[in-house]
């Protein structure tokens, strides 16, 4: 299994992932040789095999929807670059 | 001073030989003398000094625990209020956290003091400490050499006698291996067994914080603080913390050792294989009885590993966008070009890496094909440890194929890197805990012996440690210049 530049261009573009131009063909070298380790999987048989997603098999805790925190704003926004009257200064990004 | 464990460290405060400022300023002053060990991100000499200071008051009204007043360093991955966490990454490097992970606050509340912030991995990702922002960390016992990672920083650091101890953090071997590569003593506790809230996710579902030390029983006081049920933190398992200091003494007559024979390939270099060798006799000799067992999907580990944790790391590291906090690019054109700048700009070449990788093992059409396939494989790694252990008490066996290696040695070649990791990523597919103790020396370099247990048998291991560590001297061995 081997991946293109173009395939990386695409993933890198997924993942909001930006690359330099000159580095592309590395990633697809590197990156074809981890799926190459990957591939490995695939000789062994693993139907009817249980997905392990969590070490301990639990299952989620949940809780009370109820308010607990209390409203930090002015602690929060302490160590904000730039606010203003309470709220949070950013550069304009949508026109 | 830089010799003593904390236990020694703790007797000296109370009887008033000197007080915690003084201890503190004295590893403060030795953390500047060995700047080019290249060990700390942060040195926050200021807020240690209040620390110490108000440790001394608990000290003298009789107020303290066994480590209050003792400097431990924290790796920069645990969220600290006020004081820079950058988790190795210029992606952080102007993050300052509102608020203390919650081992930093169980360290805070035990009275310990925080001298600063350990040099990592950038994200924890990498076996090597050469991924890090902030440069590459050196190895105490030979300036040349990788003090292995993601917790390289740490490990030098107590190697070097920098500080008492410090944390670390384990998601393929990150505390086993730079432990091992510089012969100190290092735990990564049962998965859930200390807080993951606060401390900067890599993968979530492998991710665990633990102890580093230079000895098993100062690894049992840290962990007795880091330890313990935490609502902030789905995955806190809620159990019964044990006094982890009680057992150590506890014979290990009777116990049985496994030996997993996929361990001692040839790929394990020969004199590393001697080195347990030798140490497994030593636990012969102090009653043990060892037994052959076999893990037939271990060499599966990798692969599953790989799949699992990028695909992780891409969902995790998808929150550093250049948007609420952390780094933003000069002038983006619009929305896309400011997350696609800022993540480019800010992210090393290992962490893209691992990023694409995770998002086209999660891309549509490849799921069942990496990702599930990778879950069921790890089902089956679990499965072969869970028969191991059910005919054994522990398992034992070498934590790293090879002694540390030269720095840049292998930094242009994942694959070698992450085969590297081939002893310890298992034991976190597993959740399982798991020690590396100093064991011996090839070629002038430390090498570690690991230990693997039961889910939550941490004091067992840290009994087996500490009884292995009252007759071996390997563990009170300093590198040269650092003594």
């Amino acid at each position: 299994m081997s991946l293109t530049a173009d395939d990386v261009t695409k993933i890198a573009h997924l993942a909001r992932l930006g690359i330099d131009t000159q580095d592309i063909e590395n990633y697809a070298k590197d990156l074809s040789n981890i799926l190459n380790l990957m591939t490995q999987m695939g000789e062994l048989d693993t139907e009817g095999v249980q997905p392990m997603a969590h070490p301990l098999d639990q299952v989620q805790r949940l809780r009370p929807d109820e308010v607990k925190e209390d409203n930090q704003r002015e602690h929060f926004q302490a160590i904000a670059p730039q606010v203003e009257n309470g709220l949070y200064l950013v550069p304009k990004v949508i026109d | 001073m830089h010799n003593k464990t904390i236990t020694e460290l703790a007797k000296d405060l109370r009887a008033k030989k000197y007080s915690s400022v003084e201890l503190t300023q004295f590893f403060l002053d030795r953390i500047n003398q060995h700047q080019a060990l290249n060990c700390f991100i942060s040195v926050s000499e200021e807020s240690a000094l209040k620390q110490a200071k108000a440790a001394d008051i608990k000290l003298a009204k009789g107020e303290a625990t066994a480590l209050t007043g003792i400097p431990v360093a924290q790796k920069d991955i645990f969220c600290t209020q006020g004081i820079k966490t950058s988790c190795g990454s210029k992606m952080l490097d102007n993050f300052i956290a509102p608020y203390d992970a919650t081992v930093i606050e169980k360290f805070n509340q035990a009275g310990a003091v925080m001298p600063g912030k350990l040099n990592m991995d950038e994200f924890a990702m990498g076996s090597s400490n050469e991924t890090s922002y902030y440069g590459p960390v050196k190895n105490p016992w030979n300036l040349d050499i990788v003090p292995g990672g993601s917790s390289g920083g740490t490990a030098a650091a107590i190697s070097a006698r920098l500080v008492p101890a410090a944390t670390g953090t384990d998601t393929g071997g990150s505390i086993r291996q730079p432990a091992s590569l510089c012969g100190i003593t290092g735990l990564k506790p049962t998965y859930g067994r200390v807080s993951r809230y606060g401390m900067i996710a890599y993968a979530s579902s492998l991710d665990q914080g633990g102890p580093m030390a230079r000895s098993a029983e100062d690894a049992a006081l840290l962990l007795q603080t880091m330890a313990g049920f935490d609502p902030k933190d789905s995955t806190s398992v809620d159990s019964e913390v044990p006094d982890y200091s009680a057992t150590l003494n506890d014979s290990i007559e009777g116990l049985k050792i496994g030996l997993p024979k996929e361990f001692f390939s040839e790929d394990l270099n020969g004199d590393i294989a001697a080195v347990i060798e030798a140490t497994v006799n030593e636990y012969k000799k102090l009653g043990a009885e060892v037994k052959e067992v076999s893990m037939p999907n271990l060499k599966l580990a990798i692969p599953s590993y790989y799949v699992i944790a990028s695909a992780e790391c891409s969902a995790n590291l998808s929150r550093f966008d250049g948007v609420r906090f952390g780094y933003r690019c000069d002038k983006p054109a619009d929305l896309t070009d400011m997350y696609t700048r800022s993540r480019g700009e800010a992210f090393g070449p290992e962490v893209k890496r691992r990023i694409l990788m995770g998002t086209y093992a999660l891309s549509a059409g490849y799921y069942d094909a990496y990702y599930l396939k990778a879950q069921q494989v790890r089902r089956l790694i679990s499965d072969d440890f869970n028969k191991a252990l059910s005919e054994v008490d522990v398992l034992m066996g070498p934590v790293s194929p090879s002694t540390a290696f030269a720095i840049g040695e292998k930094s242009g070649d994942p694959i070698q890197m992450y085969l590297s990791d081939i002893y310890t990523i298992a034991i976190n597919l597993a959740g399982l805990p798991a020690m590396s103790i100093p064991a011996g020396f090839a070629d002038a370099k430390p090498v570690g012996l690991q230990i693997i247990g039961n889910y939550f048998a941490e004091a067992r291991l840290l009994n087996i440690a500490h009884q292995y560590q009252q007759v071996s001297d390997w563990h009170k061995q300093a590198p040269k210049g650092f003594e």
